[in-house]
């Protein structure tokens, strides 16, 4: 029995597996319709997601699978004082596959090591949210091709950002890689990023607070949210947050195949008038997160 | 000190000077029946000074703790008043319940019925990160 907990977990091998699968998917999608009949997902989030619980329960339904669960800690037993660890193993009882967020850290995997059947972590306060690299991967797949030979340029907040961490590991796994760290000083990428990550796989980056100059040599570009309550004083917030909120006019100089992803939900880092470029990928990228999730289901439930 | 005044039990030599107290405490040696002694600041030729821990009695020791408080100490058993073995111990892969997380958003926090496990995750710099949130072990 597997689970997924960290994209870590995953080989190079097993990945691109995944990536050809969600590709058949899209490409087949009545082959999948029934290939989860009978199968149940029990998704427990113990706090609030609109698009990741929803991105999982469309997958299981597209997979001819059922749905059962509860969407805030409230209405689980959790909030009687319930562990996690017997949270798991009550729904190993009554699911054939658990997918859980949890706003404290490595609660997936306590429950991964106490249930019965695959757990797929669904997000787990600031640390890991596996699902969401695997529909950013899928992305850059379908819109570059090729997990290689990128410059990838990661804006906005890289201090907390989960999903800019988790991406950063799975890319540094390909050959010719190279990362433009684009934030302000006080959201820089923390130092253990880059020495247990990047200086160990040889891959070079940059760290500059410059989106615009960094545009024109970017293949990717990840945009993520600058929150105001991450700056010590509201002076420093309003004279940088415009500098990472992408427009038309700081396009200009982008390459015509940019890919720009964010992982949502966008408040105002991305201009609305850059939704209609075509370079603008990230509701595609809610979308590829469906697709992953459906042949994650698959894979975890051993279901060829 | 003279180890021969041991006739079956261990010495653990070669303590960083000033680590043998917390050996003493997470070692939980207070609770055995048996003699302890805990030398402080013991000149040494190699090191200068050293903390050194007679223990009169042949005990299951934590080595995994003693590894990664002080990955220098060595462990000499005594039997018949003899050192009949030599131990370098050293920084151990899994820690489990010796340090606690401090991660306020850990799992561990909450749950405190959870082991407190810690794995080796940078040997050169001797790293320990919570196997829950990875938080880094201070």
């Amino acid at each position: 029995m597997r689970s997924l907990i960290d994209i870590k977990e995953l080989s190079l091998e097993e990945i691109d597996s995944l990536v050809n699968c969600a590709l058949d998917i899209i490409e087949n999608p009545a082959k999948y319709s029934e290939k989860c009949k009978g199968k149940k997902l029990a998704t427990l989030f113990f706090e609030p997601s609109t698009r990741t619980r929803l991105s999982f329960e469309a997958a299981m339904y597209e997979l001819g699978g059922n749905v059962l669960g509860f969407s805030e800690a409230s209405s689980s037993s959790s909030a009687k004082g319930e562990s996690v660890a017997d949270t798991a193993r009550m729904i190993s009882c009554y699911a054939d596959i658990i997918a859980m967020r949890h706003p404290k850290e490595g609660a997936p995997l306590v429950a991964a090591m106490n249930a019965t059947i695959p757990v797929v972590n669904a997000g787990d306060g600031g640390h890991n949210h596996p699902t969401q690299t695997l529909a950013d991967l899928l992305t850059i797949k379908r819109k570059k091709g090729r997990f290689d030979n990128l410059t990838i340029g990661l804006c906005g907040d890289l201090k907390f950002g989960r999903t800019v961490h988790s991406l950063i590991g799975a890319m540094s796994r390909y050959k010719n890689i190279k990362f433009v760290l684009i934030s302000p000083v006080e959201l820089k990428i923390p130092d253990y990023v880059k020495t247990e990550v990047l200086d160990k796989n040889g891959i070079e980056y940059v760290e500059t607070t410059d989106l615009q100059g960094a545009m024109a040599e970017l293949d990717v570009l990840y945009m993520t949210r600058v929150q105001k309550e991450r700056f010590f004083n509201e002076e420093d917030y309003l004279r940088l947050k415009d500098s990472y909120i992408l427009d038309l006019p700081k396009l200009q100089n982008a390459k015509s195949d940019l890919s720009i992803m964010h992982p949502l939900p966008r408040v105002n880092e991305i201009s609305v008038k850059v939704d209609t470029d075509p370079r603008a990928h990230y509701f595609e990228q809610a979308l590829n997160g469906k697709y992953m999730r459906m042949a994650l289901i698959l894979m975890l439930l051993g279901i060829k | 000190m003279n180890i021969d005044s041991i006739k079956n039990g261990i010495v653990i030599d070669h303590i960083t000077a000033g680590l043998g107290m917390e050996l003493y405490s997470l070692l939980k040696l207070d609770t055995l029946d048996c003699s302890v002694v805990i030398g402080k600041n013991v000149g040494s030729r190699q090191m200068g000074k050293k903390d050194i821990i007679k223990i009169d009695a042949d005990i299951e020791l934590d080595v995994a703790i003693l590894g990664y408080v002080d990955p220098n100490a060595t462990i000499n058993i005594i039997k018949n008043g003899k050192i009949v073995e030599k131990k370098a111990v050293e920084l151990p892969k899994k820690l489990v319940n010796v340090i606690s997380c401090k991660n306020p958003r850990c799992i561990t926090s909450c749950e405190q019925e959870l082991d407190q496990v810690f794995t080796l995750t940078d040997k050169e710099n001797r790293v320990y990160r919570c196997l829950y949130c990875e938080a880094k072990a201070k």
